[in-house]
């Protein structure tokens, strides 16, 4: 396609101060050629990201499943798989049309609109970066994912989960523990009277809700508790039976603050076993991609902010270049939609 | 750029926002299909789901490139510059993928390896200073 009078426009604005030779390159402005550029390799950066990933995935038997980590929307609503994270999709892709509409305004000189498009633009990037932060506070919060911890767990073997009943049966001992405010009250609240190690317990803390089992005679140690399964809404999953590499289900046993492993019973040889937590890379890999995106989300709303208050003051009506400043930083942020089409696809998706 | 007029380009704006919608919309009804959200019992084999969500994911991609941002109506050295250098990226992700695999197949030899038993059969030096021992 030609771009004849684009081309003449342009030979007649653009300075060519910044373009000495007299001819420009590719028929377009230093500014939004190395915006370009800038925007490549950014998204070499972005696909290294993505890439790390994948090799990350295909590296373990087994991965969670997206539509069981992001389930949650906000106003209460649960087991609501992608929902949440397709309205934030939704929120950009109309960010990103504005955005467009903006652009189409500064090809004509119109002030007014350029304006009333950017602002809109602005208000979804910040709506945006609100719904993430949401997101972001839920798995923190809510579900216990964090950079060094995944409760989405896998498993390598067939099993069932146990109840409490019959871990009682199997030799456990039920003890409550307090989580959160403990001060240290030596009040011990274990119902079975074998509560052989005095373990310091709040007597008025709020959380005292936690049930572990210990096998008699055992130290009070991490590794010799064990727990029933529980969702993290404190659901118990008792009985439940899983098969092998069945990625998805997740390890509770929590009161909203601490997330241990499950006890299940082998389909191999009947043992009790703690469930494994799931790939630590999931959580470290899903913050640091997705906070990167964010970061550039973050970044654009504030450019966009800038060259929105130049709009107004009218420094690029005297530019006369039909607001190329508009279109640079409009490329950068098609770009941050690009990038979410992959993360979507990456993280949401597959 | 200057090729559409300022009618045909805000159409364009129009048919682009219902076409990423839509592709979204689909994107998201053949994961949540394919996993068997929608349709009690019903499944699709990800050896369906996969291409196909990432072939949209790719046209929702093509389509934000060269319509929103007008790589379409750049001199196609432009284009050339911005667009073939990903084509590394091909290579990337087959040496990656590989290299992931192959981590996967490995540990995956480890747990069998630990889990046979071994016949472990002392050096005799060894023996021969116990017996002394004794």
């Amino acid at each position: 396609m030609a771009t004849d009078t684009a081309l003449h426009e342009e030979d007649v604005h653009t300075g060519s101060d910044a373009w000495s030779g007299g001819k420009q390159p590719f028929k377009a402005s230093y500014g939004k050629l190395m915006m370009w550029y800038f925007l490549l390799s950014d998204a070499f950066t972005f696909a290294g990201f993505l890439i790390a990933y994948g090799a990350m995935r295909f590296s373990m038997p087994t991965w969670p499943v997206p539509d069981y980590v992001f389930s949650t929307a906000p106003f209460g609503i649960h087991n609501a798989p992608l929902i949440f994270v397709t309205f934030m999709t939704f929120v950009l892709i109309i960010s990103s049309v504005t955005m467009v509409r903006a652009v189409q305004e500064g090809h004509r000189e119109n002030k007014r609109g350029v304006i009333f498009w950017m602002f809109l633009t602005i208000l979804g990037g910040a709506t945006f970066l609100g719904c993430q932060a949401w997101e972001w506070t839920t798995l923190i919060k809510g579900e216990g994912v964090s950079v060094t911890k995944n409760p989405f767990s896998n498993h390598f073997e067939g099993g069932t989960y146990v109840s409490a009943d019959e871990l009682k049966a199997a030799g456990f001992i039920e003890k409550d523990i307090a989580h959160g405010g403990d001060h240290g009250h030596g009040d011990d609240h274990g119902d079975a009277a074998h509560g052989d190690d005095g373990h310091g317990e709040g007597d008025h803390a709020h959380k005292v809700n936690t049930h572990y089992y210990l096998a008699p005679g055992t130290a009070d140690i991490p590794e010799n508790r064990y727990y029933t399964k529980m969702d993290h809404y404190g659901k118990e999953f008792a009985g439940e039976s899983f098969e092998s590499n069945t990625p998805y289900l997740i390890t509770y046993h929590s009161d909203g603050s601490i997330y241990e492993n499950g006890a299940y019973r082998s389909d191999e040889d009947g043992q009790i076993r703690k469930e494994e937590f799931g790939p630590k890379a999931f959580g470290a890999l899903f913050f640091f991609i997705t906070g990167f995106h964010g970061f550039h989300v973050l970044s654009g709303v504030a450019f966009l902010l800038i060259i929105l208050v130049n709009v107004a003051s009218g420094l690029y009506v005297k530019r006369k270049n039909g607001y190329e400043m508009v279109e640079k930083i409009g490329l950068y942020w098609h770009f941050v939609d690009l990038v979410w089409v992959f993360v979507f696809l990456v993280f949401y998706l597959l | 750029m200057g090729h559409l007029t300022y009618e045909e380009s805000k159409k364009l704006v129009v048919k682009g926002l219902i076409l990423l919608a839509i592709v979204t919309l689909v994107e998201v009804a053949i994961a949540l299909l394919g996993n068997g959200h929608l349709i009690e019992g019903f499944r699709l084999s990800r050896i369906i789901m996969y291409p196909l969500m990432i072939g949209l994911s790719l046209y929702k991609a093509y389509f934000i490139v060269y319509e929103f941002m007008h790589m379409r109506y750049e001199v196609k050295g432009l284009a050339m510059s911005v667009l073939l250098p990903t084509l590394l990226l091909v290579w990337a992700i087959i040496a990656f993928f590989h290299e992931g695999n192959s981590w996967n197949e490995r540990r995956q030899l480890i747990l069998e390896k630990n889990k046979k038993e071994i016949g472990y059969v002392a050096p005799p030096e060894e023996q021969y200073e116990e017996t002394e021992l004794i």
